[in-house]
Protein backbone atom coordinates (compact mmCIF):
# COMPACT_ATOMS: atom_id res chain seq x y z
CA UNK A 1 0.00 0.00 0.00
CA UNK A 2 2.77 2.62 0.71
CA UNK A 3 4.09 2.07 -2.44
CA UNK A 4 1.02 3.01 -4.13
CA UNK A 5 0.35 6.16 -2.02
CA UNK A 6 3.36 7.82 -1.82
CA UNK A 7 3.03 9.18 -5.74
CA UNK A 8 -0.58 9.97 -4.66
CA UNK A 9 1.06 12.46 -1.74
CA UNK A 10 3.93 13.72 -3.91
CA UNK A 11 1.11 15.01 -6.33
CA UNK A 12 -0.66 16.39 -3.60
CA UNK A 13 1.95 18.52 -2.23
CA UNK A 14 3.16 19.35 -5.78
CA UNK A 15 -0.57 20.79 -6.49
CA UNK A 16 0.45 23.01 -3.03
CA UNK A 17 3.55 24.14 -4.03
CA UNK A 18 3.18 28.25 -3.87
CA UNK A 19 0.04 27.88 -1.54
CA UNK A 20 0.07 28.42 2.55
CA UNK A 21 4.11 29.42 1.94
CA UNK A 22 4.43 25.96 0.72
CA UNK A 23 7.88 25.74 -1.61
CA UNK A 24 8.58 22.16 -2.74
CA UNK A 25 12.16 21.15 -2.54
CA UNK A 26 13.59 19.87 -6.26
CA UNK A 27 14.60 16.60 -4.25
CA UNK A 28 11.13 15.60 -3.05
CA UNK A 29 11.01 12.24 -2.09
CA UNK A 30 9.61 9.89 0.60
CA UNK A 31 12.01 10.71 3.54
CA UNK A 32 11.38 14.06 2.56
CA UNK A 33 10.50 15.80 6.11
CA UNK A 34 6.97 17.16 6.12
CA UNK A 35 6.06 18.90 9.43
CA UNK A 36 8.80 20.04 12.60
CA UNK A 37 12.21 21.60 12.64
CA UNK A 38 13.03 21.20 9.14
CA UNK A 39 9.38 20.02 7.48
CA UNK A 40 8.43 21.95 4.36
CA UNK A 41 5.13 22.89 5.65
CA UNK A 42 3.61 25.32 7.83
CA UNK A 43 0.56 24.56 10.08
CA UNK A 44 -1.90 25.71 7.11
CA UNK A 45 -0.11 23.77 4.41
CA UNK A 46 0.12 20.64 6.99
CA UNK A 47 -3.53 21.38 6.88
CA UNK A 48 -4.20 21.65 3.54
CA UNK A 49 -2.00 18.51 2.85
CA UNK A 50 -3.88 16.73 5.29
CA UNK A 51 -7.09 17.44 3.32
CA UNK A 52 -5.95 16.94 0.11
CA UNK A 53 -4.91 13.56 0.16
CA UNK A 54 -8.20 12.08 1.94
CA UNK A 55 -10.03 13.37 -0.68
CA UNK A 56 -7.40 12.04 -2.81
CA UNK A 57 -7.63 9.00 -1.35
CA UNK A 58 -11.49 8.83 -1.33
CA UNK A 59 -11.23 9.61 -4.98
CA UNK A 60 -8.63 6.96 -5.79
CA UNK A 61 -9.83 4.18 -3.55
CA UNK A 62 -13.69 4.88 -2.57
CA UNK A 63 -12.24 4.73 0.93
CA UNK A 64 -13.25 7.61 2.86
CA UNK A 65 -10.76 8.03 6.00
CA UNK A 66 -9.67 10.53 8.20
CA UNK A 67 -6.04 11.11 8.36
CA UNK A 68 -6.71 13.61 11.81
CA UNK A 69 -4.53 12.52 14.42
CA UNK A 70 -3.90 13.90 18.50
CA UNK A 71 0.09 13.02 17.35
CA UNK A 72 0.40 15.72 14.47
CA UNK A 73 2.47 18.16 16.56
CA UNK A 74 5.03 15.26 17.89
CA UNK A 75 8.47 15.50 16.85
CA UNK A 76 8.88 12.16 16.88
CA UNK A 77 5.66 10.14 16.31
CA UNK A 78 3.48 12.31 14.30
CA UNK A 79 2.34 10.18 10.95
CA UNK A 80 3.06 13.79 9.10
CA UNK A 81 6.80 13.64 9.56
CA UNK A 82 7.80 12.83 6.36
CA UNK A 83 6.06 11.43 3.13
CA UNK A 84 6.79 7.83 3.80
CA UNK A 85 5.03 7.70 7.54
CA UNK A 86 2.45 9.78 5.98
CA UNK A 87 1.66 7.57 3.54
CA UNK A 88 2.08 4.12 5.62
CA UNK A 89 -0.11 6.01 8.32
CA UNK A 90 -2.76 6.41 5.72
CA UNK A 91 -2.44 3.09 4.40
CA UNK A 92 -3.03 1.53 7.86
CA UNK A 93 -6.15 3.60 7.53
CA UNK A 94 -7.13 2.54 4.42
CA UNK A 95 -6.56 -1.06 5.69
CA UNK A 96 -8.88 -1.12 8.59
CA UNK A 97 -11.41 0.66 7.05
CA UNK A 98 -11.45 -2.14 3.94
CA UNK A 99 -11.27 -4.64 6.70
CA UNK A 100 -14.50 -3.75 8.10
CA UNK A 101 -16.28 -3.66 5.22
CA UNK A 102 -14.47 -6.64 3.71
CA UNK B 1 -28.40 26.19 -13.13
CA UNK B 2 -25.42 25.84 -11.09
CA UNK B 3 -26.93 26.06 -7.58
CA UNK B 4 -25.60 26.93 -4.66
CA UNK B 5 -25.45 23.73 -2.14
CA UNK B 6 -26.79 23.81 1.40
CA UNK B 7 -26.26 20.98 3.76
CA UNK B 8 -28.96 21.39 7.10
CA UNK B 9 -28.75 18.89 9.79
CA UNK B 10 -31.84 18.00 11.26
CA UNK B 11 -34.75 18.28 8.62
CA UNK B 12 -37.05 16.21 9.53
CA UNK B 13 -39.14 18.66 11.48
CA UNK B 14 -39.16 21.99 12.94
CA UNK B 15 -36.56 24.60 12.34
CA UNK B 16 -34.53 22.47 9.96
CA UNK B 17 -37.67 21.44 7.99
CA UNK B 18 -38.79 25.24 7.39
CA UNK B 19 -34.74 26.06 6.58
CA UNK B 20 -34.68 23.39 3.90
CA UNK B 21 -38.01 24.13 2.15
CA UNK B 22 -36.57 27.92 2.25
CA UNK B 23 -33.61 27.58 0.29
CA UNK B 24 -35.07 25.52 -1.96
CA UNK B 25 -37.22 28.30 -2.68
CA UNK B 26 -34.25 30.61 -2.41
CA UNK B 27 -33.06 28.24 -5.46
CA UNK B 28 -30.30 26.06 -3.24
CA UNK B 29 -29.69 22.67 -3.62
CA UNK B 30 -30.63 21.61 -0.34
CA UNK B 31 -29.12 18.38 1.41
CA UNK B 32 -30.95 17.34 4.57
CA UNK B 33 -30.22 14.73 7.30
CA UNK B 34 -32.24 13.43 10.72
CA UNK B 35 -31.96 9.88 12.18
CA UNK B 36 -35.13 9.31 10.61
CA UNK B 37 -36.82 9.31 7.36
CA UNK B 38 -37.91 13.03 5.41
CA UNK B 39 -41.80 12.87 5.48
CA UNK B 40 -43.01 13.48 2.07
CA UNK B 41 -40.94 14.63 -0.86
CA UNK B 42 -38.86 18.26 -2.05
CA UNK B 43 -37.93 18.93 -4.96
CA UNK B 44 -34.32 19.77 -5.00
CA UNK B 45 -33.49 17.63 -1.68
CA UNK B 46 -32.15 14.83 -1.00
CA UNK B 47 -32.13 13.75 2.33
CA UNK B 48 -29.73 11.19 4.29
CA UNK B 49 -30.71 9.02 7.31
CA UNK B 50 -27.47 9.69 9.69
CA UNK B 51 -26.65 10.18 13.47
CA UNK B 52 -24.85 13.61 13.70
CA UNK B 53 -22.31 12.09 15.74
CA UNK B 54 -21.42 8.86 13.30
CA UNK B 55 -18.76 10.01 12.13
CA UNK B 56 -18.05 7.80 9.36
CA UNK B 57 -21.80 8.45 8.55
CA UNK B 58 -20.92 11.78 8.42
CA UNK B 59 -17.54 11.48 6.35
CA UNK B 60 -19.74 9.09 3.79
CA UNK B 61 -22.45 12.30 3.58
CA UNK B 62 -20.03 14.89 2.60
CA UNK B 63 -18.14 12.86 0.38
CA UNK B 64 -21.56 11.62 -1.41
CA UNK B 65 -22.01 15.59 -1.77
CA UNK B 66 -18.33 16.49 -2.91
CA UNK B 67 -18.89 13.62 -5.32
CA UNK B 68 -22.16 14.09 -6.37
CA UNK B 69 -22.43 18.05 -6.68
CA UNK B 70 -18.84 19.21 -6.63
CA UNK B 71 -19.25 22.25 -3.80
CA UNK B 72 -20.92 22.99 -0.77
CA UNK B 73 -21.70 26.47 -0.26
CA UNK B 74 -23.34 26.78 3.30
CA UNK B 75 -23.81 24.41 6.46
CA UNK B 76 -25.76 25.18 9.21
CA UNK B 77 -25.65 22.78 12.39
CA UNK B 78 -29.14 22.87 13.87
CA UNK B 79 -29.75 19.70 14.81
CA UNK B 80 -29.78 19.18 18.27
CA UNK B 81 -31.74 17.81 21.55
CA UNK B 82 -32.54 19.51 24.63
CA UNK B 83 -32.78 18.14 28.23
CA UNK B 84 -35.48 20.64 30.52
CA UNK B 85 -34.59 18.83 34.11
CA UNK B 86 -32.70 19.91 37.59
CA UNK B 87 -29.27 19.10 37.09
CA UNK B 88 -29.56 16.89 40.62
CA UNK B 89 -32.43 15.45 38.26
CA UNK B 90 -30.26 14.87 35.46
CA UNK B 91 -29.15 10.96 34.46
CA UNK B 92 -25.52 11.12 33.04
CA UNK B 93 -27.05 9.39 30.08
CA UNK B 94 -28.57 12.76 28.94
CA UNK B 95 -25.74 14.33 29.85
CA UNK B 96 -24.20 12.37 27.40
CA UNK B 97 -26.45 12.74 24.79
CA UNK B 98 -26.70 16.22 25.11
CA UNK B 99 -23.13 16.75 24.69
CA UNK B 100 -22.50 14.13 21.59
CA UNK B 101 -25.81 14.95 19.36
CA UNK B 102 -25.22 19.06 20.35
CA UNK B 103 -21.22 19.47 20.76
CA UNK B 104 -19.93 16.41 18.57
CA UNK B 105 -22.36 16.59 15.82
CA UNK B 106 -21.36 20.35 15.73
CA UNK B 107 -17.52 19.40 15.27
CA UNK B 108 -18.13 16.56 13.21
CA UNK B 109 -20.01 18.34 10.46
CA UNK B 110 -17.77 21.34 10.74
CA UNK B 111 -14.95 19.46 10.21
CA UNK B 112 -16.20 17.82 6.76
CA UNK B 113 -18.13 20.32 5.29
CA UNK B 114 -14.98 22.82 6.25
CA UNK B 115 -12.57 20.14 3.82
CA UNK B 116 -14.81 20.74 1.51
CA UNK B 117 -15.54 24.39 1.28
CA UNK B 118 -11.72 24.87 2.09
CA UNK B 119 -10.98 23.71 -1.67
CA UNK B 120 -13.28 25.92 -2.99
CA UNK B 121 -12.10 28.82 -1.08
CA UNK B 122 -15.44 29.64 0.18
CA UNK B 123 -18.10 28.14 2.88
CA UNK B 124 -20.47 29.75 5.17
CA UNK B 125 -21.61 27.88 8.48
CA UNK B 126 -23.94 28.68 10.51
CA UNK B 127 -24.49 26.92 14.02
CA UNK B 128 -27.36 27.04 16.23
CA UNK B 129 -27.16 27.96 19.96
CA UNK B 130 -30.07 29.64 21.83
CA UNK B 131 -30.48 33.02 23.94
CA UNK B 132 -30.50 30.38 27.54
CA UNK B 133 -26.71 31.00 26.88
CA UNK B 134 -26.41 34.43 27.80
CA UNK B 135 -29.62 33.76 30.35
CA UNK B 136 -28.04 31.16 31.78
CA UNK B 137 -31.07 29.36 32.13
CA UNK B 138 -31.83 27.22 35.41
CA UNK B 139 -32.99 23.80 34.65
CA UNK B 140 -31.69 23.12 31.29
CA UNK B 141 -27.92 22.79 32.47
CA UNK B 142 -26.55 20.21 30.37
CA UNK B 143 -28.40 21.87 27.40
CA UNK B 144 -27.04 25.23 28.08
CA UNK B 145 -23.48 23.68 28.68
CA UNK B 146 -23.26 21.94 25.53
CA UNK B 147 -25.23 25.33 23.69
CA UNK B 148 -22.20 27.26 24.97
CA UNK B 149 -19.90 24.64 23.81
CA UNK B 150 -21.24 25.62 20.39
CA UNK B 151 -20.67 29.18 20.73
CA UNK B 152 -16.97 28.94 21.96
CA UNK B 153 -16.65 26.15 18.91
CA UNK B 154 -18.02 28.58 16.18
CA UNK B 155 -15.75 31.45 17.65
CA UNK B 156 -11.78 29.73 17.77
CA UNK B 157 -13.21 27.82 14.00
CA UNK B 158 -14.05 31.27 12.91
CA UNK B 159 -10.30 32.06 12.86
CA UNK B 160 -9.20 28.50 12.16
CA UNK B 161 -11.53 28.85 9.06
CA UNK B 162 -10.87 32.05 7.80
CA UNK B 163 -7.83 31.96 5.97
CA UNK B 164 -9.81 29.38 3.92
CA UNK B 165 -12.11 31.96 2.88
CA UNK B 166 -15.19 30.10 5.08
CA UNK B 167 -16.72 32.21 7.75
CA UNK B 168 -18.62 30.90 11.01
CA UNK B 169 -21.25 32.32 13.01
CA UNK B 170 -24.14 31.42 15.42
CA UNK B 171 -27.56 32.01 15.46
CA UNK B 172 -29.11 32.11 19.37
CA UNK B 173 -33.10 32.02 18.75
CA UNK B 174 -35.49 32.25 21.57
CA UNK B 175 -38.02 29.92 22.45
CA UNK B 176 -39.66 29.16 18.81
CA UNK B 177 -42.99 26.71 18.91
CA UNK B 178 -41.21 23.08 18.36
CA UNK B 179 -41.40 19.80 19.80
CA UNK B 180 -38.05 21.03 21.38
CA UNK B 181 -40.06 22.90 23.99
CA UNK B 182 -43.21 21.32 23.81
CA UNK B 183 -42.78 20.09 27.22
CA UNK B 184 -41.64 22.59 28.82
CA UNK B 185 -44.36 24.14 31.72
CA UNK B 186 -45.95 27.59 30.58
CA UNK B 187 -44.87 29.50 33.56
CA UNK B 188 -41.29 28.78 32.66
CA UNK B 189 -42.09 29.74 29.03
CA UNK B 190 -43.79 33.09 30.36
CA UNK B 191 -40.77 34.08 32.58
CA UNK B 192 -38.19 33.03 29.82
CA UNK B 193 -40.27 35.53 26.95
CA UNK B 194 -40.17 38.42 29.61
CA UNK B 195 -36.78 38.42 29.73
CA UNK B 196 -36.55 39.43 26.01
CA UNK B 197 -36.34 42.56 25.45
CA UNK B 198 -39.40 41.85 22.77
CA UNK B 199 -41.30 39.15 24.56
CA UNK B 200 -42.97 36.82 22.02
CA UNK B 201 -41.91 33.47 20.59
CA UNK B 202 -39.60 33.68 17.69
CA UNK B 203 -40.51 32.06 14.23
CA UNK B 204 -38.94 30.11 11.60
CA UNK B 205 -38.68 33.04 9.38
CA UNK B 206 -37.05 35.26 12.09
CA UNK B 207 -34.54 32.51 12.07
CA UNK B 208 -34.35 32.18 8.49
CA UNK B 209 -33.63 36.07 8.28
CA UNK B 210 -30.08 35.87 10.03
CA UNK B 211 -29.08 33.14 8.25
CA UNK B 212 -30.10 34.72 4.80
CA UNK B 213 -28.00 38.00 6.67
CA UNK B 214 -24.74 35.39 7.07
CA UNK B 215 -25.47 33.69 3.63
CA UNK B 216 -25.40 37.07 2.17
CA UNK B 217 -22.52 37.91 -0.52
CA UNK B 218 -21.69 41.11 1.80
CA UNK B 219 -21.29 39.01 4.86
CA UNK B 220 -17.39 37.98 4.01
CA UNK B 221 -16.42 40.28 6.56
CA UNK B 222 -18.94 38.71 9.71
CA UNK B 223 -17.41 36.18 11.41
CA UNK B 224 -17.37 34.49 14.85
CA UNK B 225 -20.48 36.12 15.92
CA UNK B 226 -23.50 35.04 17.68
CA UNK B 227 -26.68 37.20 16.84
CA UNK B 228 -29.29 36.40 19.60
CA UNK B 229 -32.72 36.79 18.33
CA UNK B 230 -35.75 39.14 20.93
CA UNK B 231 -33.40 41.70 21.82
CA UNK B 232 -31.54 39.41 24.52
Amino acid sequence: MRQDLVPLIVKQIHELNGQHGVKVPADLSSDTPLFGREGILESLGLVSLVVSVEQAIEDEFGVSISLADDRALAQTKSPYRTVASLAEYAGHLIQQVEGQHG
Amino acid sequence: MDRPVTLVTGTRKGIGRFLAEHFVRLGHRVIGCSRSEFDGTLEHYVHYRVDVSDEQGVKQLVADVRKTWGRLDHLINNAGIASMNHSLLTPLSTVRDVLTTNVVGTFLFCREAAKVMKTMRFGRIVNLTTVAVPLKLEGEAAYVASKAAVLSLTQVLAKELADFGITVNALGPVPTETDLIRSVPKDKIDRLLSRQAIPRFGTFEDIANVVDFYFKPESGFITGQCLYLGGV
